[in-house]
């Protein structure tokens, strides 16, 4: 019970373990390509969330890799944010391009590649 | 004043459980959805109450930032493109594709490696310790590390991100214009 009520980082691992998965079925699963990239969103916010959740742990870390001023966790989660914000906007606008030529947002009738 | 028993947060069990249990119902909301839009107002739910745990791991400008690029930005993104193309014919089409059996393997294989790596690994997650700040500390702590010439290790990769969202946007450009 001691466990479950004192939030360490391991329970923010667990949600995002649980986010990374749940993003994984619905990449693996769904056809609609919005619904598609919204998961690839979920899948980074796990790793974002894994990302801040390790830099607190290492504020709390004695030395000199610790300390209130250990916050790189937080800027490589800046990064993945922008990174997710570039990926949205080339994804989408493939999505328009495709639905243009194809009248369809299904992934698996994406076949002009296919050999 | 000792900087670990000094002002601990408060009702932190409570409020994790209540962010975690909207993001995950968000997110479980996100893959079922038929309706495209649906999904996407599920998603701004889950990363608002992701940007609540920021706040809760002592992040706020990450949390800042968590709100108004995703909430703000991308997701607007996302509604404008879900209104650019057709909804009413995708919500009548079957929603899942015949890889669910693959899916749920890969679900279950990583969900396995995830279990295995937090039960073995346990005693290296202790709880981390509270530490204060003092007020408007985290921006510019992050800030220098963005920016400052001599503490600063991040100033490269910040130039190459500024680097990644020009290419995206002419690429965003190139790919969703008709004729250029």
């Amino acid at each position: 019970m001691d466990a479950l009520l004192h939030i360490s980082t391991l329970h923010y691992l667990v949600l995002g373990a649980a986010l990374f998965l749940l993003g994984v079925i619905g990449v693996l699963t769904r056809r609609n390509v919005v619904i598609v990239l919204m998961s690839i969103e979920l899948i980074l916010n796990a790793v974002n969330l894994n990302l801040v959740a390790f830099s607190r742990y290492w504020q709390g870390m004695p030395g000199h890799l610790g300390g209130p001023a250990a916050l790189h966790g937080q800027v490589f989660a800046i990064f993945v944010i922008t990174d997710a914000a570039a990926e949205a906007a080339v994804g989408l606008g493939i999505l328009i391009a495709f639905f243009r030529n194809k009248e369809t947002v299904n992934v698996d009738e994406v076949n002009l590649l296919k050999w | 004043m000792n900087p670990v028993t000094a002002n601990p947060p408060v009702a932190t069990a409570f409020f994790f459980y209540l962010l975690a249990a909207t993001m995950i119902i968000g997110g479980i909301m996100v893959i079922t959805r038929k309706n495209a839009v649906h999904s996407a107002l599920a998603l701004i739910t889950a990363l608002l109450a992701q940007a609540g745990l920021y706040l809760m791991l002592y992040a706020p400008f990450v949390a800042g930032v968590q709100i108004i690029l995703y909430a703000g930005g991308i997701m607007v993104l996302f509604l404008f493109v879900i209104m650019l193309i057709s909804i009413e014919r995708t919500v009548k089409e079957r929603q899942f594709n015949k890889q669910w059996l693959v899916g749920i393997a890969a679900a279950a294989a990583l969900g396995g490696l995830f279990i295995a790596v937090f039960t073995k690994g346990n005693a290296l997650f202790p709880a981390a310790k509270v530490v204060n700040y003092e007020e408007g500390g985290n921006t510019q702590a992050i800030a220098s590390l963005l920016f400052d010439q001599h503490a600063g290790m991040y100033m490269f990769a910040f130039e190459i991100a500024s680097l990644l969202l020009l290419v995206a946007i002419i690429g965003a450009v190139v790919m969703a214009k008709k004729r250029i």
